[in-house]
């Protein structure tokens, strides 16, 4: 039994890679994760990937915004301390929307940001997590989980008719920090 | 290496046929809406005579509105070397080759309109300007260095002439680029849209100020012409939605898909917000100060004859767009695209009628054969001729700089 936890295929061309992803999964072979230096169109809908639960959260932290904008104002201008603005009564709802809209927005923006960097574990201090460090140059990965396949002569074989310039069998995971 | 060459079997010189029905129901749809238009002009009764004055100018400017963003959305496109419009961008250039037509309705309108009496009667009447007359306004005589009929009229026809002259030769640009090919086109196209949409941003809102806000001439509203900007801009990629769905139902332009209708979707849904912003910005100003001269306007549109339209017509334009199309999914469906374009179309009708009504017919107003006819009558008159530009081109440009990257465009 080899060490061997990952197999990686470069590729120098996102079209090859496209299609080792295309052999790879004709023979059930199944893909952990491709990494490449730039988007590729319909690349998601390839491997399977789910869509993003981002619009979720966002939805989430803007109720929220609404609900604190909206409090906020209701503390200040009607409960602790009601003022005379121009006659108006101290709840008067058109002066509520510009604050709570402002703060809706506010916390939508800075929750999916939060969310965004809590989900891919991006944090200051954090040392990144790399499976090959070509992949944010110029070359396309394709990393396949060795333990799952075991028929790793297939998967050689299958990368490099894809038109894979190197094949990996790495030990570790992440080769970015040492 | 990259062998894999990206193939498709579109027709790009594929045209769209203007005939059969749909010629015919909007030939139909015209000859109503004249029937209708003689119908108010000749009843002899003079308020009647006003409202269908009124119900002209709403539709003459709301078809030039839509026309006007057609050749708007052309220009953004080029300016911001949007990509993934070049395989749709054919219907905004049939609408802005439109535009000339729609410009001189629009300027026999208000021209007839103000020579009538019918139209702008608050600053054009006798006497206004003459401080022994009975109709004496020192208020109308303040603005009359602006709002005069000579400068007015100059206003009108310079602003359509140069939207007019510009839409025309973009789409005629483009037409060249399918029979030369090349990029000379594409950067003539670039520099003229740069020049138009300075010119465009800073005109429009005076063009708003002088063919509506001019209706009720003692107000003012320096928000009102972003408000109308919003409006136009929103009806106009609605009016370009409607017509992409027709037609892929119809079997043409299967180049366009979902991703294409879900950009058309985001810019309609986040422009019924903008539109929902500048709206707000303006109520709230004039309910913050409460100074009398500004808040008659709003005053007009909350008396029992109008309020319930206006409340109407911001569900229809603001709430109704929210919640229709903030899914994801709902944008790529072209159902739900159509029927909230449609939606939109007559909300931004009934947005119209709210500004335009009170100021001219007030308590007159009503909704029957008059405002059903002019609006089919304009309905019919933009689908046939812009149908009708449409059929005259191929429905690509095929040689596009961009229209590879469009037909690979994914969201």
């Amino acid at each position: 039994m080899s060490n061997t936890k990952y197999i990686l295929g470069s590729f120098a061309d996102p079209d090859d890679m496209m299609h080792g992803i295309d052999k790879l999964q004709a023979n059930n072979i199944s893909i952990y994760d491709c990494f490449t230096p730039m988007p590729i169109h319909g690349i998601e809908a390839k491997l399977g990937v789910k869509p993003s639960r981002l619009p979720i959260a966002a939805f989430c932290f803007g109720a929220l915004g609404t609900t604190l904008g909206f409090s906020l104002l209701y503390y200040t201008m009607v409960y602790d301390w009601p003022m005379n603005i121009g006659g108006k009564p101290s709840f008067a709802m058109p002066n509520f929307v510009p604050v709570t809209f402002e703060v809706t927005i506010l916390l939508c923006a800075l929750g999916m940001v939060a969310t965004f960097f809590f989900r891919n574990h991006l944090f200051p201090g954090r040392a990144p997590r790399v499976m090959d460090l070509r992949a944010t140059d110029d070359r396309f990965i394709l990393a396949v989980d060795a333990k799952e396949n075991a028929d790793h002569a297939l998967i050689d074989s299958l990368l490099k008719e894809a038109g894979a310039v190197e094949v990996k069998y790495n030990d570790r995971k992440y080769v970015s920090y040492e | 290496m990259g062998t894999h060459s990206h193939h498709h079997d579109y027709n790009f010189n594929e045209r769209y046929e203007f005939a059969g029905k749909a010629k015919l129901y909007s030939i139909i749809a015209v000859v109503l809406g004249v029937a209708a238009v003689a119908f108010g002009l000749l009843s002899g009764d003079h308020v009647t005579v006003e409202r269908t004055y009124a119900n002209l100018l709403l539709m003459g400017y709301y078809f030039t509105c839509v026309c006007a963003a057609g050749a708007f959305f052309v220009a953004l496109q080029y300016v911001t070397q949007s990509a993934w419009s070049a395989g749709l961008v054919r219907i905004p250039q049939a609408m802005a080759g439109v535009l000339p037509i729609a410009s001189l309705i629009l300027l026999v309108i208000v021209g007839l309109g103000l020579t009538t009496h019918n139209l702008y009667h608050h600053w054009h009447a006798d006497g206004l300007l003459d401080p022994n007359h009975a109709n004496y306004d020192p208020i109308i005589e303040g603005k009359s260095a602006y709002l005069n009929v000579p400068f007015f009229l100059t206003r009108q026809i310079v602003f359509m002439g140069i939207y007019s002259i510009f839409a025309v030769v973009l789409a005629k640009l483009s037409y060249k680029e399918d029979l030369e090919g090349g990029l000379t086109s594409y950067k003539k196209s670039f520099k003229l849209s740069a020049i138009f949409l300075v010119i465009f941003g800073f005109t429009t809102p005076i063009w708003s100020f002088d063919t509506i806000m001019s209706l009720e001439a003692h107000w003012f509203s320096t928000m009102f012409g972003w408000y109308n900007f919003a409006a136009m801009w929103v009806s106009g990629l609605c009016a370009i939605t409607v017509i992409v769905v027709v037609l892929k139902k119809a079997g043409y332009m299967n180049w366009v898909n979902e991703n294409h209708l879900h950009d058309l979707g985001k810019l309609m849904f986040g422009f019924s917000i903008f539109w929902t912003y500048v709206w707000f910005a303006q109520f709230m100003l004039i309910w913050y100060s409460n100074i009398p001269e500004e808040t008659v306007y709003f005053y007009k549109r909350w008396e029992p004859e109008y309020k319930p339209w206006f409340w109407l017509s911001i569900i229809i334009n603001f709430v109704a767009p929210l919640l229709l199309l903030v899914d994801r999914d709902a944008k790529r469906k072209q159902n739900v695209m159509l029927f909230v374009a449609i939606l939109l179309l007559a909300g931004h009708w009934l947005d119209y009628y709210i500004m335009v009504m009170p100021g001219t017919v007030a308590e007159h107003r009503g909704f029957g054969i008059i405002e059903i006819g002019t609006a089919l009558g304009f309905l019919g008159l933009f689908i046939f001729l812009v149908m009708s530009k449409l059929s005259k081109q191929a429905l690509v440009p095929k040689n596009h700089p961009f229209l590879d990257e469009s037909l690979h465009h994914q969201i």
